[in-house]
């Protein structure tokens, strides 16, 4: 399968006035053409950082990739320029934010905002802009979208304003496209809705998506293969079915077994105990060390090297260490 | 919207009401008349005939009456201290001078304070942002009138570069205009900084960034839009000060604006010229408020003047 982007050892940080915040140390991750990739982990652990790298959208100068390349399409953006930058969002990548009810400019109207990538990035006609618009709205499911056009964001509900910002990312036809929990600030049944758009528009134009979630059950609905983040690493990678029927990181572990399920018994759901690593100054070694059942004295000052379980099916964890010893559980 | 507008306009006219009786009163309040200054020379009969002339021995309220009659009519009557004069000639040919003046000003500080503002935030904690706030501190701290001595000092006395005083060239207008205009330049342009800082985190900005839009377009369409809120917002209080300003400021350039007038009559109990400058005044003051509204509304969508009570 042809890979769309490739994020290899990625490193970023921020200067604060506290020191240095080391918030991604090491991504390696991969998106195959035409799938759902999400990325899951508890608050902190880089995601946003991440998503918003490939976007080469940190806030400088206080944000700096410091290490490491992000191919998209073959391209490293890392290294591409501001202005070529600008030709690659919202033309080949776009992305879509948390929070829908401030992801539109109050002040303009949703016609104007939908449209304006459009006319920023090809020579369309004012016309062809707004059928584009109207196209676009219709494909989102939002109904009498002529005459919706014309108002402003207060006049849509949250639910709407997400499938807006959803039309607005995909006016200009994205390959790529970075959803940052977009759904956390609704409610449940429009949850369910907006991913349910989700599939539909990947299905209708093949769109290469990237997720991410606190959500497990939205990633058992979409994801095709999930990347669980923990302390600016991405610890464990594999297809949905390896990471919920056979996860192997104890972190992957304890975050399905902090997930109430139907058919658990209440005494099995156990949150993960301890807090997250201090990203100032982050442990030598594997991140989780503090937090784990079955840390050894070996996770304390060596991060593990990527142990490849299968083709799909990636972890880093001494555990799955070709040299430890095996033991049937 | 017509609703609106008349609700408005009723209000308006409520407004003036009130400022008209409350300045009569305060007017009759002060001990004497127009005449009681004046040298001894004039006789008992001659002050009676004055007084008798311009209503003033009639009762209070025989002359609330007068008064209210001539500010429906629009007619104030004749100064009482240059009786060759209306009021309402005073008045055309003061208000032209003057409004030129706070248009000016008015309109540099809003170009020069939200230019400056924007470069501030935008450079934030660089070196334009310290200068810019080091110089809206001070343009903040030092009074007009004391600019505009430092001005004529600097400039016309010691330079000899622009005219001292009065309102005859361009040349002319250049001093009163900077010192009225610092003051709210500042303002405008602290103002302008802090909300500029706090629009550009805001996600629609992000939103428009990853939309792959040039810095300019995100600057001006997305950012200054909502940043200049609250700028809109001081206006009227702004025009507000810029108005007493004039009167400062005309006094000391020698300017023959209404401000002039409006002092002059003041000191000089001359009680049509009183009654008509702060009828103006006022009037001139509510509509401007009544236009910084519908300013309101218009960049900002989520305002809808029919909705709101009319204030
Ligand atoms: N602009 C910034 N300046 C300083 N530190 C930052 C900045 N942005 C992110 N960080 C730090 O980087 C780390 C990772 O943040 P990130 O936003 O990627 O987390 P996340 O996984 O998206 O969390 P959440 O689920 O809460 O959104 C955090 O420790 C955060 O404090
Ligand atoms: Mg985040």
């Amino acid at each position: 399968m042809e890979k769309i982007l490739e994020i290899d050892d990625l490193h970023v940080h921020f200067s604060t006035y506290g020191g240095t915040v080391q918030a991604v140390r090491g991504v390696n991750l991969y998106l195959n053409k035409g799938e759902t990739l999400a990325i899951v982990g508890e608050s902190g652990s880089g995601k946003s950082v991440t998503s918003n790298s490939i976007m080469q959208l940190i806030p400088s100068p206080s944000g700096k990739i410091v290490r490491g390349s992000i191919r998209f399409k073959g391209k490293d953006l890392v290294q591409t320029s501001k202005k070529e930058m600008r030709a690659i969002r919202g033309v080949d990548i776009s992305m879509i934010f948390q929070d829908p009810m401030t992801a539109l400019n109050p002040t303009l109207t949703v016609g104007d905002q939908l449209t304006e990538g459009l006319k920023q990035h090809s020579s369309v006609s004012i016309g062809k802009a707004k059928k584009k618009a109207i196209e676009m709205l219709r494909l989102v499911g939002i109904t009498n979208p002529e005459s919706r056009l014309k108002q402003y964001p207060h006049q849509f509900s949250g639910g709407m304003r997400q499938r807006i910002v959803i039309a607005m990312a995909l006016i200009c036809e994205p390959d790529l496209l970075i959803a940052d929990e977009p759904t956390t600030a609704l409610d449940v049944t429009i949850q369910a809705q907006i991913m349910e758009l989700f599939k539909e528009i990947q299905d209708k134009t093949g769109v290469s998506i990237i997720l991410v979630t606190h959500d497990l059950g939205v990633v058992a609905r979409v994801a095709d293969r999930v990347a669980v983040m923990y302390g600016g690493k991405i610890i464990e990678t594999g297809d949905k079915d390896d990471i919920f029927y056979r996860p192997q990181h104890p972190y992957t572990i304890g975050l399905l077994q902090s997930v109430p399920r139907l058919d658990m018994k209440e005494d099995i759901l156990q949150p993960i105990d301890g807090t997250p690593p201090d990203l100032f100054a982050p442990p030598q070694g594997c991140p989780f060390t503090a937090r784990c059942a079955h840390a050894m004295q070996v996770c304390a000052n060596v991060h593990p090297a990527t142990s490849y379980l299968s083709d799909s099916h990636q972890v880093e964890c001494w555990l799955q260490d070709a040299r430890a010893k095996r033991q049937p559980v | 919207m017509a609703i609106y507008l008349i609700r408005r306009f009723v209000i308006m006219i409520a407004t003036i009401f009130v400022i008209a009786t409350l300045t009569f009163i305060l007017m009759h309040s002060i001990p004497g008349n127009p005449f009681t200054t004046q040298d001894r020379s004039t006789s008992e009969a001659v002050q009676e005939n004055l007084n008798a002339h311009y209503h003033l021995d009639e009762p209070m309220i025989v002359q609330y009456g007068i008064w209210l009659k001539s500010l429906a009519t629009f007619d104030f009557g004749p100064s009482i201290k240059q009786p060759t004069e209306t009021v309402n000639d005073l008045l055309v040919r003061g208000f032209p001078i003057s409004a030129e003046l706070g248009m000016w000003t008015i309109t540099i500080a809003l170009i020069s304070g939200i230019t400056l503002g924007v470069l501030a935030a935008l450079k934030h904690n660089g070196i334009i942002d310290y200068i810019a706030m080091t110089l809206a501190v001070l343009g903040i701290s030092i009074p007009n009138f004391i600019l505009a001595t430092l001005l004529i000092q600097q400039l016309a006395v010691n330079l000899q570069l622009l005219p001292a005083a009065t309102w005859s060239s361009p040349m002319h207008m250049i001093m009163p205009i900077i010192a009225l205009a610092t003051g709210p330049t500042a303002i405008i342009a602290r103002l302008t900084r802090s909300s500029m800082l706090e629009v550009l985190t805001q996600d629609y900005i992000k939103t428009a960034r990853a939309k792959g839009l040039s810095p300019a377009k995100i600057v001006i369409k997305h950012a200054l839009r909502n940043a200049l809120m609250p700028v809109v917002t001081i206006l009227g209080t702004l025009v507000a000060a810029i108005l007493t300003g004039t009167f400062v400021i005309e006094r000391i350039f020698a300017i023959p604006g209404m401000g002039k007038y409006f002092v002059e009559s003041i000191n000089n109990r001359d009680y049509p010229v009183i009654m008509g400058t702060t009828v103006f005044y006022s009037a001139f003051l509510i509509f401007m408020l009544f236009l910084v509204d519908i300013v309101y509304s218009i960049l900002d969508p989520r305002i809808k003047l029919h909705k709101k009570g009319g204030s």
